[in-house]
């Protein structure tokens, strides 16, 4: 039998067997989860490739940096916030790249969108000698906005429309050409090489206060864009015709919420490189735990995504000592087998 | 004829088969009449399908054994088999681009060996089966170009070609209309009647079982239901019983085998009271 | 049936047979010649031009001076290497699209290549070792990461999605992987780093062939012994079955022996992206052969290698390693795939 069968709204079977959650227990998990994002943030900040005393940490966090080990402390304490909003901003970002394309495997590093944003990073670096990360954001931006749209129209082109299957591998064959290009724009200048790297893995390591603030004013804007399309989401969830029948502008629908998720993953890519995988494992977690309405599900994404980041950048201190895993690939690490589980989970009709 | 009227005789003995935790089949035992055209019928999921491919060695059975004259088939080498029980699934897949005569020609894979040469053999072979198939004045196009009943030709001409004396078809009319429908079954009784050929095929339509089949075989819930000639088994009793379907059987006014008229709540019925 | 029809019938049949299988030499011969010109080319051509009579003197043993350097120690390894990677590429390609009836299951898109790149990696950084070790470190990955996406995608059975997406999954933790462990080697170069990632010529030696003529001949010809049960396999599992092929064994063979090619290519030169991929539906376009595809697309594999090390390193504005080239080759070819496949019946 053909592997594409007519798509079908992807979370009609993960959803209609269980009861919507009651929002005692939504509010108890919401707590939850604050409570734990708490506490990976102190982790973030005692835990590091140097072992500092209370003492050092009290000191740091309330602004004394005198001793060695106060400023450890001290330099992980933007590195903690940059990880929480990357978090947060990219699975909230892949939580709507989900419900847009109905699909359960999208997600910002899968389906090309960071390679876009790397791309347009490393474009402007070498040939309009753009150096700081006010201006890299709005390249990325750009580039992220064309990746994503070429990938679904590409996906969505084919007789069909887009299988998780065909989004899987547009994303992976755009990443492909867009790496190998980014490689090749970079590769003839020995000036901008030393870029590759950072390129290749994403991290939160070395963040600055300068690194973050440039940031905020799109992952704010990329929220209450995200957060006004939920409901738009929960509609588009039914399938596009449904939509229309429930008086929905469907394009407008899908365009609003793309351009929500592109202005939160970008400036995410622009500041921290690619971090793969968090916009696709932490929408799947929350949706177990708070339901499929993407009213629910974008906020508690947020959570979920700020903890899994900082807890997974905490973990790459940890495991490496006195070296560091780049949080990019302790993320790659956790998300993989949650990719898997997802695919294995699925009829095969639904490839 | 380059090869001998053998009739090769087919045995299931307490077969029992199943995927994964679900058993399909319990405890089937059979013998297929040599010589002679049978179809299996039964409702979907009866294990019709799961015979057939037990019968062709596809899958293993969990007990029992299916014997090729006395001789366990999971035993026999698979090429060696090969050249005596053919096997076509439900709509086959062509590769993209091969033409009637390369397709044909694959059927004379079990007789050659690792490096062998094509042989004049085969060339009589894959001959006679494009000739016994009609297919001659197609044997350049592309399979992708044939129309369905075609298609089901060429893929019959392959197993010909096989030049076995047990051919086991999965539903060889599906998906075609009705005229191709015929056509391949006026086809396979055409062989069975010239070459001997012992046919074991599943079909979906009762009526065309019972005007084509020789013996017919009925399977319900993993095991046969009743098994003999279309007269006895194609009863009112049996549909009922089996499909779980409200009926009547009356003698088809063209051949005289039973047909089979399902009576739905707005049936009609009056007029076929008799 | 009379006998005067069938004969005719009969010399009708060898007459088409006849054609098509002149037409198929036809065909490789053409490549032939496209590869010979191609070997001609990287010898005479590069930076400076060498007469074809003074590169064979070289060849010949005889000592030119300025000239004996650039084609025995640049030139000829370059070329070596990129027809026996190539070559390597090609078949395991062919093998796993024939094998999984899918053109995007080859295995530097499930995969396998990144695995046997991150085995190497890992043999040269972490365990400091060389040579022949870190081929078979390479396979070895290689090996592991068929398995284990083999165990993943059962369910009840393989189908060709699951086992695709689960390699693509598989494929981009291990790139992190190897992205990880080439920034912490200790001796960090931007060459080795892309070899490892994209695939390069770089540094190629004649001693690298050895491998390769190795991997040729064994798993090659392990491929060319099953190239019937391949025959036979782009017509389904059941046909093939029916048709007297052992499906474990025959499986068993084609993967280790389309893995061992992928790991040994990969382990000399880095995972040249997508010539595995493109190297078989290149050669069915151009063969039109409905057979076993295995010697065409070799030749085609060996062809793309050579012509995209050639263009990455003269054609272009700056000097590029051949995986970038053919990354950038491959990927609207994988992406016309996409947008053409409505069909999934399509085998190759």
């Amino acid at each position: 039998m053909p592997i594409c069968s007519p798509m079908r709204p992807a979370r009609a079977n993960d959803t209609s067997v269980r009861r919507a959650p009651r929002l005692s227990r939504r509010l108890t998990v919401a707590c939850a989860l604050v409570v734990l994002l708490l506490l990976a943030m102190a982790l973030s900040v005692a835990f590091g490739a140097r072992q500092v005393g209370l003492a050092e940490i009290i000191a740091a966090v309330s602004g004394r940096v005198e001793t060695l080990g106060d400023a450890a402390v001290a330099s992980r304490i933007p590195r903690t916030l940059l990880a929480l909003l990357a978090g947060a901003a990219l699975a909230i970002s892949g939580g709507v790249m989900q419900g847009l394309t109905r699909n359960p495997l999208a997600d910002p590093g899968l389906l090309g969108v960071n390679a876009g944003a790397a791309l347009a990073v490393v474009m402007g670096i070498a040939w309009f000698r753009i150096d700081d990360l006010a201006h890299y954001i709005w390249f990325a931006l750009g580039g992220a906005a064309l990746a994503a749209v070429g990938v679904y129209a590409i996906a969505s082109v084919a007789r069909g429309g887009a299988t998780p299957l065909r989004l899987a591998l547009a994303g992976a064959a755009v990443t492909a050409a867009l790496s190998s290009l980014t490689t090749a724009i970079i590769l003839p200048r020995g000036d901008i090489g030393g870029l590759v790297q950072s390129w290749l893995v994403g991290g939160v390591g070395g963040a600055t206060y300068a690194q973050i603030l440039p940031i905020l004013p799109f992952l704010l804007a990329g929220l209450v864009i995200s957060l006004l399309a939920a409901r738009k989401l929960n509609l588009l969830a039914l399938g596009d015709d449904t939509a229309a029948g429930l008086g929905e502008k469907v394009a407008l629908a899908r365009a609003l919420s793309a351009i929500g998720a592109v202005l939160l993953c970008a400036p995410v890519t622009a500041a921290c490189g690619p971090i793969g995988f968090v916009g696709l494992v932490v929408p799947h977690a929350c949706r177990l735990l708070a339901g499929g309405d993407y009213r629910w599900l974008l906020p508690f994404s947020a959570l979920g995504g700020a903890i899994l980041l900082t807890l997974s950048d905490v973990l790459g201190r940890l495991i490496a000592r006195p070296d560091e895993l780049d949080v990019g690939i302790v993320t790659a690490f956790i998300g993989a087998p949650v990719f898997i589980w997802i695919v294995r989970r699925r009829k095969v009709g639904a490839l | 004829m380059s090869h001998p009227m053998s009739h090769s005789s087919l045995h299931a003995q307490t077969l029992t088969a199943g995927y994964a935790e679900r058993r399909v089949l319990d405890n089937v035992n059979l013998t297929i009449p040599a010589g002679q055209c049978t179809a299996i019928v039964g409702a979907n999921a009866c294990g019709k399908s799961t015979l057939l491919r037990v019968l062709s060695r596809l899958l293993p059975p969990s007990q029992g054994q299916v014997l090729l004259d006395g001789t366990d088939i999971h035993r026999l080498p698979t090429r060696h088999l090969a050249k005596r029980l053919g096997f076509l699934p439900q709509s086959p897949i062509a590769p993209d681009g091969i033409t009637v005569l390369e397709l044909v020609s694959r059927g004379r894979h079990p007789h050659q060996g690792l490096f062998n040469r094509w042989r004049p053999e085969d060339d009589a072979a894959v001959v006679e089966a494009l000739s016994a198939t009609h297919m001659e004045a197609l044997a350049d196009v592309q399979v992708d170009e044939l129309s369905g009943g075609q298609r089901q030709r060429a893929w019959i001409a392959m197993a010909l070609a096989q030049q076995t004396d047990v051919l086991l078809l999965d539903e060889p009319t599906t998906f075609l209309d009705i005229n191709h429908q015929i056509e391949v079954l006026d086809l396979l009784t055409d062989l069975n009647h010239s070459r001997g050929t012992t046919i074991v095929m599943v079909l979906h339509e009762l009526n065309l079982a019972a005007r084509y089949a020789d013996t017919l075989i009925a399977m319900a819930k993993g095991n046969v239901y009743a098994m003999g000639a279309a007269a006895e088994v194609l009863t009112a009793t049996m549909v009922r019983e089996v499909f779980g379907l409200e009926n009547r059987v009356i003698a088809d006014p063209v051949t005289g085998k039973p047909m089979m008229i399902p009576l739905g709540r707005h049936g009609g019925v009056a007029h076929v009271q008799d | 049936m009379s006998a005067r029809p069938e004969s005719a019938a009969l010399a009708h049949l060898r007459q088409l047979r006849h054609r098509r299988s002149q037409q198929l030499w036809q065909r490789l011969g053409l490549l032939g010649v496209c590869l010979f010109a191609g070997v001609v080319l990287t010898l005479t051509l590069g930076q400076s031009y060498t007469p074809v009579t003074t590169v064979m003197r070289v060849l010949g043993g005889a000592e030119v001076p300025g000239v004996g350097f650039t084609v025995r120690e640049l030139r000829l390894p370059r070329a070596v290497v990129a027809l026996g990677a190539g070559a390597c590429f090609g078949l395991a390609g062919v093998a796993f699209q024939t094998l999984l009836r899918n053109p995007l299951a080859s295995p530097d898109i499930i995969g396998i290549s990144t695995g046997a790149s991150t085995g190497a990696v890992f043999a040269i950084v972490v365990l400091s070792l060389n040579g022949p070790a870190v081929s078979l470190a390479a396979i070895g990955a290689a090996l592991g990461v068929a398995l284990l996406i083999y165990l993943l995608s059962w369910r009840q059975g393989v189908t060709g999605g699951r086992l695709i997406l689960i390699g693509i999954g598989l494929s981009a933790m291990l790139q992190s992987v190897t992205a990880y462990l080439l920034m912490r080697a200790p001796n960090w170069s931007l060459q080795e780093a892309l070899r490892w990632m994209t695939g390069s010529l770089n540094g190629a030696r004649l001693d690298q062939a050895l491998p390769l003529l190795a991997a040729l001949l064994v798993f090659g010809g392990l491929l060319l012994s099953r190239r019937r049960d391949l025959d036979a396999l782009r017509m389904g599992d059941d046909v093939a079955a029916g048709l007297g092929v052992h499906l474990g064994a025959a499986r068993v063979t084609i993967v280790l022996a389309a893995v061992g090619l992928a790991a040994v290519a990969t382990a000399m030169t880095g995972p040249i992206a997508f010539v595995a991929f493109l190297a078989g539906p290149i050669a069915l376009r151009l063969t039109r052969q409905s057979g076993a595809l295995l010697l065409p697309a070799a030749l085609v594999g060996a062809l793309l290698v050579l012509l995209g090390d050639y263009a990455g390193q003269f054609l272009l504005p700056a000097r590029y390693p051949v995986g970038i080239v053919t990354g950038v080759l491959g990927a609207p070819y994988l992406l016309y795939l996409i947008v053409r496949d409505g069909n999934a019946r399509r085998t190759l």
